[in-house]
């Protein structure tokens, strides 16, 4: 932690003016600098269509799951509907930029986004006032409702959301400034990024506030909140407009990404997607969830491509994450963050090598386990195709009995092995975190 | 926490990098169309079929010489039944090098595509994609958002209803007519125009009933049976497909309802089988662009051949016209640049695949052809096509020729100069 | 007007009955273990496919017999290998993980059986129509149905509050730690609800699959009805399920029936109706429009104003 009560008396009583503030202000700024550096030099390295578009939508995803973490990690509240203010958001914005189209206002499109969030407060504080009456359960529940409430209006309110089609737009036809016409998708990129940086400082930055605080203390025991004098149904309302507005802008970047918005935004399957997203990045951090995002969606784009089963294993990702690794990745990762802060670097090594040796007998496992789940599905489903097939680059006889063995094997072996090695991980485990112990940084 | 911020950061970039390195391949001297329709979830048996009608034409190209000299080559692409999705895949397609895509199953998803192709040629000229529309009915896409980059081959929603109402025209048994279908923009179409033609042609025709039901949710139908049983009609016009269309007739038929049914998809996926269950033979009634046992002797041949080598029937006729007219304009033109290809398409004049005449119509792309109504019923000697197993099969009891098909338009396109 | 009533009447007696089997399972996982299981509805679908496949090879009656057996057996071991494992991380945790499990199920179903329907069909010694209500037939299997269901109400209802075995799971609701002391195995307990309770729900399959579309999105097109209804009747209330289903089936079949639209109403005050705006499309909508939807309606409303539902007795 940054010490900062020893910097403040150190200080001159002047106060922030000096070295020793600067120093602070340095700190605290330089990761988010750092982000932004690495926003700004990513599309340099990859170049193509395809993955401007995957780095646009994972800006997107993220400040989504960020506001979805908001919610769930913040102040422990599980929604299931979280999807209507990203939707509602990226209708509003898309009907604004029609409207300044229209009537040619002088508006820029990187001001579009201010509309989607001053939806999604909006439409957080109206829903958010009957919600957040209840937590647990019924308040997931009251969002599962909601959700499916606003989802089946859409088809009904065609004038707002514009039917079965939805509603479309055309990002160029804003007003120019700079010569930015944002037709070219790296002009859109850059203001994805933009607006997502700001995001992402505007909610680490409430995270570090006494109501961001607060929001903690009303997830861990609501009772005890209140006897210190805060009503945890206002702070649980005032989390939840707030994570509405968050989603908001989400939706309008969205909106301007694809110039088109319909009811699928508002949808269940896109509240499941953040959940998932955020839930596999890991909920009990501020970077978990980008993580969950940047992953999840790359997931999304690219293994429709690989195989036809992607949902399977979504699936099976999602269960296996709840059942062995319930904080997410993100907390797989600052486990790991005592041993940074003692500079146990030789038993970090130690740490890796250890993890790499397990990898292998895992990476042996899972192979045997999707040749299986290919297989089958291409014997029951694609039987009219024959039994050939071809997995991993390897043309294959599905109905041969050959596969199948190896396939058997490679799954019990792996299996079997990767047992071995957890005691080896457990042993480097133990013994890095004695050294940290003994440096003095594990309580 | 910053240091670990920094960990995570890395370590979040590193896995990006990593997992973004994984690109598609560029393209070799084949010609590629995207196929862009549901291969998961609730839709995907539909998506497939769609699939296995254009891979089977890609294999006939092939053995025929090919396309302009080169192979064709179907790329399979899930657009997971969501607006969005389409685009992106429909990006992926366009960085994997491929300039043709074909899309079916869903008008919003279509519009979703003719916009964006629209707005990338423009935005990109000299690297156009062009769009084939092979079963989004929505008039729209050829009137108000009509573009010079699409070209539809299935016959319009209001194309099939003036096809069908100049059927429905002299028959005198007709008195009553129940409306049906499914709350969203098609079933808005189908009804809309249903009524308005009606009334033109047949004015005496009343209209007992005008329902529409929220999509693919209504998991019992005897409501909306009892109703119509209530008004006395003695046809349902029905737009209704899929599960919706399934039930329905389960529910018609579990409370003994006697009505005619003129639908658009009752040939569709799982229409036969449940028009069987609910056992009403020569009753319900299909416009199509085809039949299968209609006797013109190339087209039986096709859907023998076919159905040995893919196990279902050629639900897409029109699939065939798409793809044999996209080879004729590529060795026409002797290239297969899309705008050349576009010029060639415009205005085209073919032999359809069921015989008789057929044009693709220079101010909408929308391609005229003759339609053919047809009911589900027993099928005699000279009918070898059952469907699905059931031992029924259809059996043409109208055609409608293709001068009788023709509607106006709105559409004002910008073509290339 | 009256063959309309009588006959939505009994439309929605038939539907409601049809939820209710759905929804005795899910309450009774709930109300045994507190968990809410998102993936009821797919075992529902398992019993469906389990049923048309069982009823290929053996007929309608053993498969009626077979598939909830075996279905039951499938979710005791998941309750045994899968949530017992999550238990400790947490409700949000256990939720997550049938939320996971209702992908999977899907998947795996559309793996083995394709993605298309089924042809589940209506056994031939129940294809008759039994009796002929105002020139509409009723068939003999949705009388079949409803016997079921009523069945199955009566007997759950008497083993849970007659039956020693129905006080050990109550108690172990409430005083698990108390219950396991007296020597009963609490974990073996649950894990019996469960299988129970999927069992159930796969009964609901093996009856249901019929008579509505045997397909592999029958899950998902089902699951937040099902939700409704329990949540309605009150978590962890059998007879609040039975209520609510009762209540859900009459007002959808009901409002179907009703033709009205706000217009129509409004209008009849006097009311003009607005030329444009947001609202305009609300103006022409009809009840009949809107019926399915207004479960998710009464849903939110009696989050907002009984939170515990119409009979429930747990707070959360």
């Amino acid at each position: 932690m940054i010490d900062v009560a020893g910097d403040v008396a150190n200080a001159p009583a002047r106060g922030f003016v000096s070295a020793a503030g600067a120093g602070i202000a340095m700190r605290i700024a330089a990761p988010w600098i750092a982000l932004a550096i690495a926003f700004a030099f990513l599309p340099m390295i990859f170049t193509s269509g395809s993955a401007l578009t995957m780095l646009s939508l994972m800006g997107i995803m993220i400040v989504f799951a960020c506001s979805y973490n908001m919610l769930l990690g913040e102040t422990g509240m599980l929604s299931f509907g979280h999807a209507v203010y990203y939707g509602l958001g990226g209708f509003l914005a898309v009907h604004a930029m029609n409207t300044v189209i229209r009537d040619a206002l002088p508006v820029p499109l990187f001001l579009i986004p201010l509309v989607g969030g001053f939806s999604g407060l909006l439409f957080g504080i109206i829903f958010g006032s009957v919600s957040t009456r209840r937590a647990g359960t019924a308040f997931a529940m009251i969002s599962l409702g909601l959700g499916e409430l606003v989802a089946s209006s859409s088809l009904i309110l065609r004038g707002f959301f514009g039917g079965e089609e939805g509603v479309s737009s055309n990002r160029t036809k804003l007003l120019r400034v700079f010569g930015l016409n944002f037709g070219p998708q790296i002009e859109v990129y850059y203001l994805i990024a933009a607006w997502c940086l700001l995001c992402m400082v505007a909610m680490y930055a409430l995270r570090c506030t006494p109501f961001g605080r607060m929001c903690n203390a009303v997830r861990e025991n609501p009772e005890r909140a209140q006897f210190v004098g805060y009503n945890p149904r206002t702070v649980r309302f005032i989390a939840f407009s707030l994570a509405g507005l968050f989603a908001g802008v989400a939706g309008a970047l969205a909106a301007v990404n694809f110039e088109l918005v319909n009811s699928a935004a508002v949808g269940l399957g896109q509240s499941g997607l953040v959940l998932l997203a955020a839930y596999i990045g890991g909920i009990g951090n501020f970077i978990g969830p980008v993580i969950g995002a940047v992953l999840v969606t790359w997931l999304e784009v690219m293994l429709s491509d690989v195989t036809e089963v992607w949902q399977l294993y979504f699936g099976l990702l999602f269960i296996g994450m709840v059942m062995f690794a319930p904080t997410g990745i993100g907390g797989l990762v600052m486990m790991h963050e005592p041993l940074w802060q003692a500079r146990a670097y030789g038993s970090m090594l130690r740490l890796a090598l250890a993890y790499l040796v397990a990898l292998a007998p895992a990476l042996v496992l899972l192979a045997g386990l999707i040749m299986v789940i290919e297989m089958s599905y291409h014997l029951s489903v694609k039987g009219y195709e024959g039994a050939a097939m071809l997995l991993f680059y390897v043309p294959l006889d599905a109905t041969s009995a050959v596969p199948w063995a190896v396939a058997a094997v490679l799954l019990a072996g792996g299996f079997w092995s990767f047992r071995l090695t957890w005691p080896i991980v457990g042993a480097a485990w133990h013994k890095a975190f004695t050294q940290a112990h003994a440096a003095g940084q594990v309580t | 926490m910053t240091s670990t911020f920094k960990t995570t950061l890395c370590a979040s970039i590193a896995a990006a990098t990593v997992v973004m390195t994984a690109l598609p391949v560029a393209a070799e001297d084949t010609v590629k169309i995207a196929y862009i329709d549901p291969l998961s979830g609730g839709m995907a048996s539909i998506g497939e079929v769609g699939l296995k009608t254009f891979n089977y034409l890609a294999d006939e190209t092939n053995a025929h010489g090919g396309i302009a000299g080169r192979k064709l080559e179907i790329v399979a692409y899930d657009n997971k039944l969501n607006a969005q999705e389409t685009l992106v895949q429909l990006q992926k397609a366009i960085d994997a090098g491929i300039r043709f895509v074909t899309q079916g199953n869903g008008s919003a998803f279509a519009a979703a595509i003719e916009d964006f192709v629209t707005k990338y040629n423009e935005r990109n000229p000299g690297k156009e994609v062009l769009f084939f529309n092979y079963a989004a009915v929505d008039p729209v896409l050829t009137n108000e958002k009509c573009s010079y980059w699409h070209f539809r081959w299935d016959a319009s929603s209001d194309i099939k209803m003036a096809a069908l109402t100049n059927y429905m025209k002299p028959l005198a048994n007709i008195k009553k007519v129940y409306l049906i279908n499914q709350d969203y923009s098609f079933g808005q179409a189908v009804r809309a125009e249903a009524r308005e033609m009606l009334n033109a042609k047949r004015p005496d025709i009343e209209i007992v009933g005008d329902e529409v039901h929220p999509l693919a949710k209504v998991t019992d139908f005897s409501p909306y049976v009892a109703k119509i049983k209530a008004s006395g009609a003695d046809s349902v016009i029905t737009g209704n497909w899929g599960q919706d269309f399934a039930l329905l007739l389960k529910a018609a038929a579990d409370a003994g309802l006697q009505v005619d049914w003129y639908t658009y998809y009752a040939g569709g996926s799982g229409g036969p089988t449940a028009i069987r269950q609910a056992n009403v033979p020569d009753r319900v009634f299909s416009i199509a662009e085809g039949v299968p046992n209609e006797p013109y002797a190339p087209a039986r041949e096709f859907e023998k051949a076919f159905r040995a080598k893919t196990g279902v029937t050629l639900f897409y006729p029109r699939v065939v016209n798409e793809i044999r007219m996209f080879v004729k304009a590529a060795n026409e033109a002797n290239s297969v640049e899309p705008i050349k290809i576009a010029a060639k398409l415009d205005g085209m004049k073919v032999t359809v695949y069921d015989g008789g005449d057929g044009f693709m119509r220079a101010d909408d792309h929308q391609f005229f052809q003759p339609m053919y109504i047809s009911k589900l019923g027993p099928i005699g000697k000279d009918q070898p096509f059952d469907e699905e197993n059931t031992g029924w099969g259809w059996k043409t009891t109208g055609k409608i020729d293709t001068q009788d098909t023709i509607v106006p338009t709105t559409c004002k396109m910008n073509r290339p100069s | 007007m009256l063959e309309l009533v009588t006959i939505s009447a009994l439309n929605g007696l038939l539907y409601g009955m049809l939820l209710f089997l759905m929804a005795s399972g899910l309450t009774l996982i709930f109300s045994m273990m507190g968990v809410l299981n998102f993936a009821h509805a797919s075992f529902y679908m398992l019993g469906a496919f389990f049923g048309f496949q069982i009823s290929q090879l053996l007929g309608f009656w053993p498969a009626f017999v077979i598939a909830p057996v075996l279905v039951g057996g499938i979710g005791a071991l998941i309750e045994r290998y899968g949530l017992r494992h999550v238990h400790r991380h947490g409700p949000v945790a256990e939720l997550l993980f049938t939320f996971g499990l209702a992908f999977v199920v899907e998947e795996v179903v559309q793996m083995i059986w394709g993605k298309g329907p089924a042809d589940y069909r209506v056994p031939p010694s129940l294809d008759f129509s039994a009796f002929t209500v105002f020139s509409t037939n009723y068939p003999a299997y949705k009388m079949f149905e409803l016997l079921t269901a009523i069945a199955i109400f009566a007997v759950l209802l008497a083993v849970l509050t007659r039956t020693r075995v129905g006080l050990i799971i109550q108690a172990s609701l409430t005083h698990p730690n108390m219950v396991a002391m007296l020597g009963h195995n609490v974990p073996r307990v649950f894990m019996l609800a469960f299988g129970v309770g999927t069992g159930l729900a796969a009964v609901a399959g093996v009856i249901a699959g019929p008579a509505l579309v045997t397909q592999s999105n029958m899950a998902a097109s089902l699951g937040p009805i099902l939700f409704v209804v329990v949540v309605v009747g009150g978590l962890g209330s059998l007879t609040g399920a039975f209520v609510a289903s009762l209540l859900i089936g009459f007002v959808q079949t009901f409002a179907v029936a009703v033709n009205l639209s706000v217009a129509d109403v409004l209008g009849g005050i006097g009311v003009a109706p607005p030329t444009a705006g947001a609202l305009f499309d609300l103006w022409d909508v009809t009840v009949a429009q809107i019926a399915p939807i207004i479960p998710y309606l009464l849903l939110v409303l009696i989050l907002i104003f009984r939170p515990v539902g119409l009979m429930g007795t747990r707070e959360h």
